[in-house]
């Protein structure tokens, strides 16, 4: 068994729940523990760093010492939770007098953070430590007849680490092929949603989810999987507001790869939170039952 | 004899640990742009921004919705030809204005920020519907009503808490929190 320290993020205790417990779900089948980090605070998404860089990366170290403590490498399921804990790490990491600084502070809170782990994003654990290999023999309902547009987003390729691919990766795709389901054409994937606009530029935000809904739709995909909270709420709660404000009829679900992997894994759809959608998952369904039930 | 740094110096300064070329390194060649997915709603597109702080234009730099309409998608600075870290000298930019409070009045972006941090300061977790009103009264009404509509559907299906989340060592974190920057009485 292998064990993460795993830090949900705010938006997973209500707004995303259902990624929380697809995610439990479908590591357990692999053998995986994600053992929540007791206390951890809000690492600031994006909005921190608005303010003060080095108060930004002293609350993200917090956390990360927290894992340090345990002795276990830091796991995050939303893409902006995880691109703060990989960078405060990396700079940490490389940056004596911003290490000495930080720990300054962690004192107040008896931690003390060395930078000895690592920082993974939920789907790097499925990408990497399981792999679509494994993924296919677990594979027990392949989601056989749906094309699912795999939506990256900005922050899990961006910005770079360590020379990885940022153009064209191919692991989500290689997920979603390994569930049985078919990879849709997506030439928006590494678009971004405008998750952190909606509040500040409605009409931009809304109009950059409709440019992606429209490419997904175009393509022929039933479902939008995403592994990024904000990118979840982003495309399926303002979707309607983007139909009004556009004259357009998007009804496409959104869900989590989490949720996806987990139906193709035999995991029944309450144990992943499926029905809490404002968009309805139901054609998800309706596509996957056998033909002449149709 | 100490000179004032130019508004270029300064921003460049604030690039906390950046990785990536500094500023002027610029070749002026449209890519941050042509790759921008919010370029066409920003009074200045990105590449006219970088040469007009390097041009030292700080009060144009600072008058523009630019910097606060950049989504941190980080696409310009992985396509920049001169490595320029093109979303973190918005990140400065947007930290250069709010500490000198030279934002424009009618952006929602810096009042959303500065709630946002309150709220973790005060609580260590975020929270949406004290965050709401700071934003929502800055909205038309057309808006306020769709963003309202929205807020109550995911309320109904139980996506947003009740009460506001705390974190349980409180006292230790915002201990932790005045090592770093003062804490106003209200926080
Ligand atoms: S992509 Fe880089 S070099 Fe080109 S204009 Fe933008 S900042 Fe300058
Ligand atoms: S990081 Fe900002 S400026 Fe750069 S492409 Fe994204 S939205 Fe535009």
């Amino acid at each position: 068994m292998k064990k993460y320290a795993y830090f949900p993020g705010c938006s997973l205790e209500k707004m995303a729940s259902s990624y929380h417990k697809s995610a439990l779900e479908t590591t357990e089948v692999f053998d995986i523990e994600l053992q929540e980090l007791d206390d951890w605070n809000c690492c600031g998404a994006t909005t921190y760093f608005h303010v003060d860089a080095i108060l930004a990366h002293t609350l993200v170290a917090r956390n990360l010492a927290m894992a340090e403590k345990e002795g276990l490498d830091l796991v995050a399921p939303c893409s902006a939770c995880y691109k703060n804990a990989y960078f405060t790490n990396d700079y940490i990491k490389n940056d004596p007098d911003l290490k000495e600084h930080i720990n300054f502070a962690l004192e107040e809170d008896d931690l003390q953070f060395n930078a000895e782990i690592e920082v993974f994003h939920l789907i790097d654990i499925f990408a990497n430590d399981v792999g679509p290999d494994l993924i296919k023999e677990k594979v027990n309902n392949p989601l056989k007849g749906l094309i699912i547009a795999p939506y990256y987003g900005c922050q899990i390729v961006r910005p770079r680490k360590n020379g990885e691919e940022v153009e064209n990766p191919q692991f989500f795709e290689d997920i979603i092929s390994a569930m049985g389901a078919e990879p849709a054409y997506f030439p928006e994937r590494l678009r971004c949603c405008g998750g952190s606009l909606i509040m500040t530029n409605r009409v931009a935000a809304l109009n950059m989810v409709r440019i992606l809904l429209q490419s997904a739709e175009k393509n022929g995909a039933h479902v939008i999987a995403t592994a990024c909270p904000l990118c979840q709420v982003n495309l399926e709660c303002y979707q309607e507001q983007v139909n009004e404000e556009f004259g357009t009829d998007f009804k496409l679900p959104i869900l989590y790869f989490t949720q996806l992997l987990g139906l193709a894994l035999g995991i029944s759809p309450k144990k992943l939170g499926i029905g809490i959608e404002l968009v309805s998952a139901t054609p998800v369904f309706s596509k996957l039952l056998p033909k002449e039930a149709n | 004899m100490a000179l004032k740094p130019s508004f270029s110096d300064e921003i460049s300064n604030l690039l906390y640990a950046a990785h990536g070329n500094p500023i002027n390194a610029c070749i002026q060649c449209g890519t941050c742009s042509g790759t921008c997915p919010v370029a066409n709603y920003m009074d200045q597109t990105p590449r006219r921004l970088i040469g007009m702080i390097n041009a030292d234009l700080k009060e144009d730099v600072l008058d523009c919705n630019t910097y606060w309409f950049c989504a941190s998608c980080y696409h310009c600075t992985v396509r920049c030809p001169a490595d320029i870290d093109i979303a973190g000298v918005m990140y400065a930019v947007k930290r250069y204005s709010i500490w000198n409070k030279t934002y424009s009045e009618d952006l929602v972006g810096p009042k959303f920020s500065e709630a946002f941090v309150k709220t973790i300061v005060r609580t260590g977790r975020s929270y949406e519907p004290i965050l709401a009103p700071t934003y929502m009264f800055h909205f038309g009404p057309k808006d306020f009503f769709h963003e309202a509509v929205t807020a109550s559907k995911m309320m109904l299906k139980g996506r947003i808490p009740v009460l506001p989340p705390r974190i349980k060592r409180l006292e230790n974190f915002k201990n932790m929190i005045r090592k770093i920057i003062p804490l106003g009485e209200s926080s």
